[in-house]
């Protein structure tokens, strides 16, 4: 399980960056999408993983901690999902404006010379 | 008790008239010149009611702590040398406010101009009394800043732009080096507190760091004083209104310096650094300002230079440091500061009645206005030095300082040959400015007719004027106890028994005083021609300019220096740039793996392992497929990423993380729209795009494809390395033991973010709206690329009836998916402080609820029927979130606290209400407000070029 997800995020971090690292708006957006993925994964995973143990407890007293998934994790990633769809959106809108004004998709906002 | 909290309305009060000042209207001239004449007026009242606790107790303080754990703490000190000061401040500021209404044309914006002012008096109160030393530089700083804005205040002249941009530079950089001076004198002293410094002395000037503790500090108080080699900045500063210049270049800002200067002598004053380095800049500058003064043709220019000067006197006076010579400085820096800024005032009577300042064209004006020719010829006189006027008691005391023997070092010598050839120029520009202004024939040709002023426009420089000739007079009876009060907090036991007096008899002084006056009348008689009409100075002076060498300066500093920079470290384009950065943390992430120790246990394959395994076999297709097609086939892509994104969201159901998956979810599909939504102004992808398939481009992505090949790999390892480790003790358990009983919540993930951690959620959420917002305001400019605007071919092919039903069927069940939404995400935030779900889930799903409206009917039709005002909700969530978090402070708990209590409600039974539910529900508004004006945002582009298009098309038919 472990291994599996480790290669999991190494795939989308590897074409995240590879998107990322290409000259077309589009293909950093995606790519910047699919790295975010990737990030979220491995920062739920610092947390380890819990089959079949959310992080809901019972109502009131003591609870064992190692009876339920980390939520620390969680909550950041659960952050994290948001604003890395705000930064999807604004990037959108650069790319929608430099595409307008420019009149190329070229992430330098011109085509490359040679 | 009374005493100390006035203090502390003495350094506030004029800060928040000012920002009464600054709401007034532009044309409530009379308002502002009460509002501020009378907060001058209280300070001067309050600084009354003080002086006797000063006389009898020496020091009045009032602390503020604020953060005491660290030492940061507040202190507002007056003794009576800072007394002196602030009477100085309030005093002049007084009359300057005046004379200000007066001056100022009813088409200056005034708000603007007294807020400043006031807050500068408040900055100079703050300065004055401070008794923590970094305290003291904040204001000191804060000073520097207000002086900027003032000079530049007429900013659409290029002179005050650049006066005030020049003011700024020198005297924040010189306030720079003042704090890592007194940082380092803190340090050595164990205490930031004035006293203790004061008290620690011996260490400090006898500590190895000694010289440089002197040299930051010097920096910091010549440059704030205008001393050789800095003083270039308050000539070029002369283009601020006259009023500001008559308070900060006479009695105030520049006071500061020397103000500063004998604080400190009691901490770095004694040693033969102090006495060469202080004494001889001061005796340079002295000597320097009045030998340019005399050749200035602008009024405010020689005043100017006059003053820098007259600063360069007390610097040397205070670079002396016996008792006698610390007692002339403050002595001098009260007659300055009044006949200056009856100078000052008076010069620009005389620019407001003649329209001209320039020297060559100004003659006679004495027959225009006797009564203030009289006025300014009293105060050139009392800034000559001549006897039975203030200006010359202090100068008789500073021959008095420079004569008698001090040290026997050669500067000690040649100080009093310098003091009378400098007192000699300063006798000589006074003559000038008499002469040339007052006398002589009527001026013909200047550009108003001159006449007096109004009575109350001249009334402060008669006021200054009468001070003048009071303490020229009477001093002892004027000045003797303040003065003794005010030196005797800095000098202590060793304070002189002072007693001024006109006449001595015929000694040293007396004859130096003569020889300069004699000397001064002399130099300008005989040169007059050349004075009044040659060029502003020796041919030395005005081809070694300081102010061009500064700007050569900053020129090179702030554009050619990282021009050069920038060529030789820039890396060229957006993927150079990105391919260093994801380099140098593939470098980073070497370091970290390389010395890792491996133990890879032999991985058991059971049912469920296989079954993930397919799963993220199909993940990582999707993965590698859309970043395999997102070049020229991006819807292809766009579907294949939404793949991987599932696969991510299965997996956080698999793996016990159900808020996450319902989020990843949601946000999946608003991201598929939004992407949508901009995929129709991207050019088209029909053909290749040329050089796509030659060597070079092959060369590029293969180099690529390895770096992230590396990136992926190492990524996984990283993962790997983690996650077959067993875990130490995590934070999360303390969360999860007190989640319910400290949040009231079982859902341990929703308590944290609204609970625990809600100011982390609370900037988050505060960073969506930025970021919405930054979209709409992006997008209102937006001109779209020409090729896109036209409408989609699938739309012009089809007939309209046609388009109508294009989606018919699966727009009626969108449209009858509205309310079963709506009443899910209600559900979702319901339940999200016990079960997943909560406000972020909630909102993106109401967003979605709105979305799919206008994805099945078009536009106007959806906006005729509904109104969502995004920005609106935006604004309420943002409030009510801001709202619950202040909420905590009424009840005496730190920002947003929240407070959980189970609710026995009839028919729904027992409900849990915290305040984290209402600030929860600002999250709910404000993602829900947040996307939909992006995503409305965005749609409204096709909106704005349709009626356009149409027109053209009836055009061609």
């Amino acid at each position: 399980m472990e291994l599996i997800l480790a290669l999991a995020i190494g795939v989308l971090v590897g074409s995240g960056v590879w998107l990322m690292l290409r000259p077309r708006s589009y293909q950093v957006i995606v790519g910047l999408c699919l790295l975010a993925y990737g990030v979220n994964l491995f920062i739920f995973a610092m947390g380890r993983l819990y089959v079949g143990a959310a992080p809901i407890m019972p109502k009131g007293g003591f609870v064992d901690p190692t009876a339920y998934a980390d939520p620390l994790p969680q909550a950041l990633v659960l952050t994290a999902i948001v604003i890395s769809f705000a930064t999807t959106a604004l990037f959108l809108v650069v790319m929608i404006v430099s595409r307008g004004m420019t009149g190329t998709d070229h992430v330098d906002g011109k085509e490359r010379l040679s | 008790m009374v005493e100390q909290n006035l203090l502390l309305l003495l350094v506030l009060m004029p800060f928040v008239s000012a920002a009464i000042a600054a709401t007034l209207p532009e044309d409530a001239r009379n308002a502002e010149a009460w509002l501020a004449g009378l907060t001058m007026l209280g300070g001067v009242f309050l600084l009354v009611i003080l002086y006797p606790s000063i006389q009898d107790d020496g020091i009045v303080t009032r602390p503020v702590h604020w953060v005491s754990s660290i030492g940061l703490d507040l202190n507002f000190r007056i003794d009576g040398f800072a007394w002196l000061m602030m009477t100085l401040v309030m005093g002049i500021g007084l009359l300057v406010v005046i004379y200000a209404r007066y001056y100022m044309s009813p088409d200056d914006p005034v708000p603007r101009f007294y807020a400043c002012l006031l807050a500068f008096a408040g900055a100079m109160a703050g300065l004055v009394l401070s008794g923590n030393v970094i305290q003291m530089v904040v204001f000191w700083e804060l000073t520097s800043l207000i002086s900027f804005l003032l000079i530049g205040y007429w900013y659409r002249q290029q002179l005050a732009r650049d006066g005030a941009r020049m003011a700024l530079i020198i005297t924040a950089s010189g306030g720079l080096c003042l704090m890592v001076a007194v940082i380092l004198m803190g340090q050595i002293a164990g205490s930031y507190e004035l006293d203790a410094i004061i008290a620690a002395a011996p260490r400090i000037v006898t500590h190895p760091l000694y010289v440089p503790i002197l040299l930051l500090f010097l920096i910091g108080a010549f440059t704030k004083s205008a001393q050789f080699p800095f003083h270039f900045w308050l000539p070029n500063a002369m283009a601020a209104p006259t009023p500001v210049s008559a308070y900060l270049h006479s009695a105030t800002m520049v006071k500061a310096g020397v103000f500063i200067l004998i604080r400190f002598q009691p901490v770095l004053g004694g040693t033969n650094e102090w006495f060469q380095i202080v004494a001889g800049t001061g005796l340079l500058t002295l000597f320097l300002g009045a030998f340019i003064a005399l050749f200035r043709h602008d009024l405010k220019g020689l005043l100017a230079y006059s003053t820098i000067s007259h600063l360069g006197l007390i610097t040397a006076l205070i670079g002396i440091g016996s008792p006698a010579a610390m007692v002339a400085a403050i002595f001098h820096i009260v007659n300055h500061a009044v006949f200056k800024a009856s100078l000052f005032m008076a010069a620009g009577i005389i620019d407001h009645e003649t329209g001209t300042r320039d020297m060559r064209r100004l003659s006679g004006l004495a027959k225009f206005m006797p009564i203030t020719a009289t006025l300014a010829i009293i105060a050139s006189a009392a800034m000559a030095g001549v006897p039975l006027l203030n200006g010359f008691l202090s100068k008789e005391m500073f021959f008095e300082a420079t004569y008698v023997w001090n040290n026997g070092t050669f500067l000690d010598n040649a100080a009093p040959y310098i003091a009378v050839a400098a007192s000699a120029f300063s006798a000589a520009y006074s003559l000038r400015f008499i002469l040339a202004v007052f006398f002589g024939p009527p001026s013909r040709d200047l550009p108003r007719t001159p006449h007096e002023p109004p009575v109350l426009m001249r009334l402060p420089v008669a006021l200054l004027v009468i001070a003048c000739i009071a303490v020229g007079v009477f001093p002892q009876e004027t000045l003797g106890v303040v003065l003794q009060t005010a030196s005797e907090s800095i000098l202590g036991s060793k304070t002189p028994e002072i007693s001024i007096k006109i006449w001595h008899g015929v000694n040293p002084a007396l004859i130096m005083s003569i020889i300069a006056m004699t000397l001064g009348t002399l130099i300008y008689l005989s040169r007059r021609t050349y004075i009044d009409t040659g060029e502003e100075g020796p041919a030395l002076t005005r081809r070694f300019s300081f102010a061009r060498g500064f700007d050569e300066l900053m020129n090179l500093l702030s554009t050619k220096l990282p021009r050069q920079a920038l060529r030789l470290t820039s890396a060229h384009g957006l993927q150079a740039q990105l391919r260093a950065l994801v380099l140098l943390a593939l470098a980073g992430a070497w370091y970290a793996v390389i010395n890792l120790e491996w133990h890879i246990p032999r991985p058991t394959i059971g049912q469920s392992e296989v079954v993930f395994a397919l799963l993220w076999l199909v993940g990582g297709a999707c993965a590698i497929g859309a970043a395999w097609q997102a070049k020229y086939h991006r819807f292809a892509a766009l579907i294949l990423m939404g793949g991987a994104g599932l696969v991510t969201c299965a997996t956080f159901v698999w793996l016990s993380a159900p808020d996450l998956a319902v989020t990843q979810l949601l946000v999946e599909i608003v991201t598929t729209v939004l992407l949508l939504l901009g995929l129709r102004w991207l050019p088209k992808r029909n053909e290749e795009i040329p050089g796509d398939d030659a060597l070079p481009a092959r060369i590029r992505r293969g180099r690529d494809l390895l770096i992230a090949v590396a990136c992926g790999g190492g990524m996984a390892a990283i993962a790997a390395a983690v996650l077959l480790t067993t875990p130490g003790v995590s934070v999360g358990d303390w969360f999860l033991r007190n989640s319910y009983v400290e949040g009231g919540g079982t859902n341990v993930v929703n308590v944290i973010l609204v609970d625990f951690r809600a100011f982390d959620t609370f900037g988050e959420i505060t960073v969506l709206a930025v970021v919405a917002l930054t979209v709409y305001a992006l997008l209102r400019r937006f001109r779209p690329a020409p090729e896109s605007v036209e409408r989609p071919r699938p739309q012009r092919e089809a007939d309209e009836q046609e388009l109508q039903d294009y989606l018919y069927i699966p727009g009626l069940l969108m449209q009858w998916m509205f309310a079963p939404i709506i009443t899910l995400a209600a559900y979702l935030f319901f339940r999200g402080h016990d079960l997943p779900g909560g406000g972020f889930a909630a909102g993106v799903t109401l967003a979605i609820a709105l979305l799919l409206q206008y994805v099945a009917s078009n536009v106007r039709w959806i906006e005729a029927r509904l109104t969502v005002l995004p920005i609106r909700w935006m604004a309420f969530g943002l409030t009510l979130s801001t709202a619950v978090g202040a909420g905590a402070w009424i009840f005496g708990y730190p920002f947003l606290t929240a407070h959980a209590q189970y609710v026995d409600l009839p028919l729904v039974g027992k409900t849990p209400l915290a305040t984290a539910m209402l600030f929860d529900l600002g999250i709910f508004a404000l993602v829900m407000g947040a996307i939909v004006l992006m995503l409305i945002a965005i749609a409204h582009q096709s909106l704005r070029v349709a009626p356009k298009q149409r027109k053209s098309e009836g055009e061609a038919t």
